[in-house]
């Protein structure tokens, strides 16, 4: 612990060299902070209520999937009128729903939490840098992000509800939806901006301000993570902005960019220009939306190789093959989009690119995945909390990842498309992949933020039983998407034939969810609890290599981070070096020893 | 400005010559923007009055980026970049096209 | 404890930060009008008809020259301040904010003219993607404006503090003004000429 007063000590003569930091009041400290740490920990905080809020609306669906036309006991009762009349929910709200918990899960829950919140307070750490390049920026980036959220969460509120043309707004249904929709698309247009510069300021972060000795190859793989997360993010989301500009014209302006010609809706021609195309949003929502997948799924890659190579007490194996994957498969997401539009037309010449591509990116995702996997062979595994959601994460994405074969390829989609299915699919690729990797990131730098570890009992009881409740909801939906049940039925496939078979099911998945939802107050309980009780442990508690944790007094100094920039004279996970007395030697560790 | 080491290679004697540079090419801007407006006049058929139009706009585009904008002195940093977006750009442009141009027929029996 | 290279270049990527900042904006902006000139191929592939010279070409022409203008002189008010003359700057900088204005004042009798004969975004999607692209474009020139206007009155105080970092903050502001005439040069012809 001496070593952690010396600093703490420097610390305190560095910054009284700073005329700004002296005296900060409580809004610059804790609200409008510029200090990249405060920042990560707003984003978290924030994305994780809104996560808990998606899941929230889920759970409401899942009790119409369950019993359609049922009256929801209690809860029901607390929705208006144009809602749930007498506890039974109206289609128009279960569409609301839909639309926004896929909106709210991806880009105000997870998106948030593995860039803003992990990628905010961890990249800068582990390469030795005092803040983020643009701190002033990186503070804006969270209060745009939070004013999205907010006009999102504002349209429930207005005149027809939320936003309900699913979270891919496809027109034409979205150009003539209500209001709900009008308020969606600002607030899309916020959160493009808040990602906009959010990843401008961590590209440049890597590039500029990596410590001395920090060369490309010595990065932890947390940083190359982020480093491609944020290049999709710079030069996949314009085209939606763009998009969502022609969107709102259409939608306030009268003009026609994605209205064709001769529309009828509900019998009555509408009246309008004509001339528009509804496959341009298509094309440009997919050209964001696929590199999107990878933004949820990269940074969470990060997280689970830091915490895999730490509890195996082993180098990676095969850093750079996982390193080369991971700009690849940034690169490829960009060039698979259509792999979404199977079934609007496309010739069969550009179906077949498409489906190669699809079938060419796979390759470094299972070069990622089997480096993780080989990397545990022959470690002396610590099994603890963080480890148990990492080692979890392998199986599950690698389901996820499986089941998405059969919708890379034309034929096999043609049948899939659309049903639970792709539902079953994506979540497994998102809840227990990457919202696995979250938690494990959570309970891995829960020591670095306060000096203490989270409750082990309490975090064992949460993951077992997200584990185990994650499967019983996401497996039988691609039961039920084999057997041909729609996605956007309102009342789970009740009135359809060939659904009778695997009905019985959707009781199972709803009794999951809510199962679920109270295995996460473990993990609430346990976060506020350990703030105040926690085990107290030393700055390096899991004895890691990185930077983050071997360099920084915990928590790190404001505004400063380190005592004194250190400098890096190794790569990122040298654990068990043979000849070594310890079993790790960290980056700025000059000596062997 | 030859007092700071940041821009040691821009010294005074350096920003004249470049501030001749600037003129020429400001001049040249002009004149392909005259010659673009006055071949749109001739009325050629359209795909080499979209060829020719493109091509002068890339010609003009390319003077403003390398001179202006001094991407011609720069480091691999910035052209890694941007040669990642003109790719990406490459592939927004082109990909949709294609998926246009190649639809399913329909054909109908008689 | 400060950030390095806010002010020299950091020697492996020869970039101060500000600068590495913007040239990744601009990538990102290079991708939006990206988007939109893929929305006006399809739209234009699709249309029954497309208007050829039905803008007034014209004053166009005059607008671009404008442009242009503004452009080198922004260059120019950087060149100043490399030379370390400050008065000269004021004025470089000073034109480039008012051809700015003229940009804005001959755009806006354009439009006037465009909504007084009825030509409205909602009559053709010709016309629909043409107040698009030139209204963000405007919006673009606009927020350009206010940059440009902030850094010739108020901002032009740290010139006596950190003269270098002004330079660079100049540059940077030029990068940016420099870009949004870039994508003039083309939507110049693709809106007017062709």
């Amino acid at each position: 612990m001496s070593t952690n007063h010396d600093a703490h000590a420097g610390g305190h003569a560095a910054s009284a060299g700073h005329h700004a930091h002296h005296e900060e009041s409580f809004w610059r400290k804790y609200v409008f902070s510029i200090d990249h740490k405060v920042i990560g920990i707003q984003y978290g905080f924030t994305s994780l209520v809104f996560l808990f809020f998606g899941f929230s609306l889920m759970m409401l669906m899942r009790w119409q999937l369950a019993y359609p036309g049922e009256a929801l006991p209690v809860i029901g009762s607390w929705f208006s009128s144009e809602s749930m009349p007498d506890g039974v929910m109206l289609p128009e709200f279960y569409n609301q729903l839909g639309a926004m918990h896929g909106t709210i899960m991806v880009f105000l829950g997870i998106v948030p939490l593995a860039v803003g919140a992990f990628g905010n307070y961890i990249m800068p750490l582990q390469i030795g840098a005092p803040d983020m390049a643009f701190p002033k920026l990186n503070m804006m980036s969270y209060w745009i992000y939070f004013c999205g959220g907010v006009t999102m969460l504002s349209s429930f509120f207005v005149p027809g509800g939320a936003a309900n043309s699913g979270w891919t707004s496809y027109p034409p249904l979205s150009d003539i939806a209500t209001t709900g929709q009008t308020v969606w698309l600002f607030g899309m247009v916020l959160l493009i901006t808040s990602s906009l510069l959010g990843s401008v300021n961590f590209i440049v972060t890597i590039l500029q301000l990596r410590t001395k000795g920090l060369t490309f190859m010595r990065l932890p793989f947390f940083v190359w993570s982020q480093f491609v997360t944020a290049f999709l993010l710079l030069l996949a989301f314009p085209p939606l902005e763009a998009a969502g500009v022609l969107q709102l014209m259409d939608r306030l302006a009268g003009t026609s960019f994605f209205l064709p010609s001769g529309l009828v809706v509900s019998g009555q021609p509408l009246v309008n220009t004509g001339g528009g195309s509804p496959l341009l949003w298509q094309h440009l929502f997919w050209f964001l939306a696929h590199p999107e997948v990878y933004v949820l799924i990269l940074p969470a890659m990060g997280i689970i190789a830091e915490i895999i190579a730490n509890n195996t007490r082993k180098p990676l194996w095969g850093y750079k093959s996982i390193v080369y994957a991971a700009i690849f498969l940034g690169f490829m997401s960009f060039v698979v989009w259509a792999h979404h539009m199977f079934l609007t037309g496309m010739g069969t010449a550009i179906s077949s690119f498409f489906q190669t591509t699809t079938m060419i990116i796979s390759i470094p995702s299972i070069i990622i995945l089997s480096a993780l996997f080989l990397s545990l062979h022959g470690g002396s595994i610590r099994f603890n909390t963080p480890m148990l959601f990492a080692l979890a994460f392998l199986p599950m994405f690698g389901i996820g990842g499986l089941t998405g074969l059969p919708l890379g390829l034309a034929a096999s989609d043609i049948p899939l498309h659309d049903t639970y299915y792709v539902i079953g699919h994506f979540h497994y690729v998102v809840a227990p992949g990457t919202i696995f990797a979250m938690f494990a990131g959570i309970y891995y730098w829960f020591p670095k933020l306060t000096g203490r570890k989270m409750n082990e009992t309490l975090g064992k009881i949460h993951f077992w039983g997200s584990f185990v409740c994650m499967n019983f909801i996401f497996f039988p939906m691609l039961i039920q998407g084999l057997a041909g049940v729609s996605r956007r039925l309102y009342d789970g496939g009740a009135q359809y034939a060939h659904a009778q078979g695997v009905l019985h099911l959707n009781a199972v998945m709803s009794m999951a969810a809510w199962t679920m939802a109270i295995f996460q107050f473990f993990f609430i309980v346990n976060l506020f609890l350990s703030m105040k009780k926690g085990e107290k442990v030393d700055s390096n508690p899991w004895q890691a290599t990185t930077l983050d944790w071997a360099a920084t007094p915990t928590p790190p100094l404001p505004h400063a981070n380190f005592a004194q920039i250190p400098e890096v004279y190794r790569g990122p996970y040298e654990y068990s070096v043979p000849g070594h007395k310890k079993d790790y030697t960290p980056q700025n560790q000059l000596s062997e020893g | 400005m030859s007092t700071h080491s940041a821009h040691s290679a821009h010294s005074a004697h350096d920003v004249k010559n470049e501030v001749r540079r600037y003129v020429v090419v400001f001049v040249a801007l002009l004149c392909l923007t005259v010659i673009t407006v006055a071949i749109s006049y001739l009325n050629l058929p359209t795909l080499p009055a979209i060829l020719i139009a493109l091509f002068v706009a890339c010609v003009k585009g390319s003077l403003v980026a390398s001179y202006f904008m001094h991407l011609i002195s720069e480091k691999k940093a910035i052209y890694m970049a941007l040669l990642l977006t003109v790719v990406l750009f490459a592939v927004l442009m082109s990909l949709p096209l294609f998926a246009h141009s190649d639809p399913i027929v329909l054909r109908h029996v008689p | 404890m400060e950030i390095p290279y806010t002010i020299t270049p950091r020697p492996d990527t020869g970039l101060f930060n500000a600068k590495a900042g913007i040239w990744l904006f601009l990538a990102s902006e290079v991708m939006l009008f990206g988007a939109l000139f893929t929305s006006y191929i399809l739209l234009r592939i699709g249309a029954d008809h497309w208007p050829h010279h039905e803008l007034d070409v014209p004053l166009a022409t005059l607008n671009t020259a404008v442009l242009i203008t503004s452009s080198i002189t922004m260059v120019m008010s950087w060149a100043s301040l490399m030379e370390k003359n400050f008065k000269k700057y004021r004025v470089y900088m000073g034109l480039t904010f008012l051809l700015g204005v003229c940009f804005l004042i001959i755009k806006g009798f354009e439009y006037t003219h465009h909504f007084s004969t009825g030509e409205t975004p909602n009559k053709s999607t010709f016309l629909a993607i043409y107040f698009t692209l030139t209204g963000l474009h405007g919006l673009h020139v606009i927020g350009g404006m206010i940059v440009n206007g902030y850094f010739w009155g108020p901002g032009s105080k740290m010139w006596k503090t950190q003269p270098e970092r002004f330079t660079n903050r100049i540059e940077v502001a030029g990068l940016y003004w420099h870009f949004v005439d870039l994508v003039w040069i083309f939507l110049f012809p693709v809106l007017y000429l062709l």
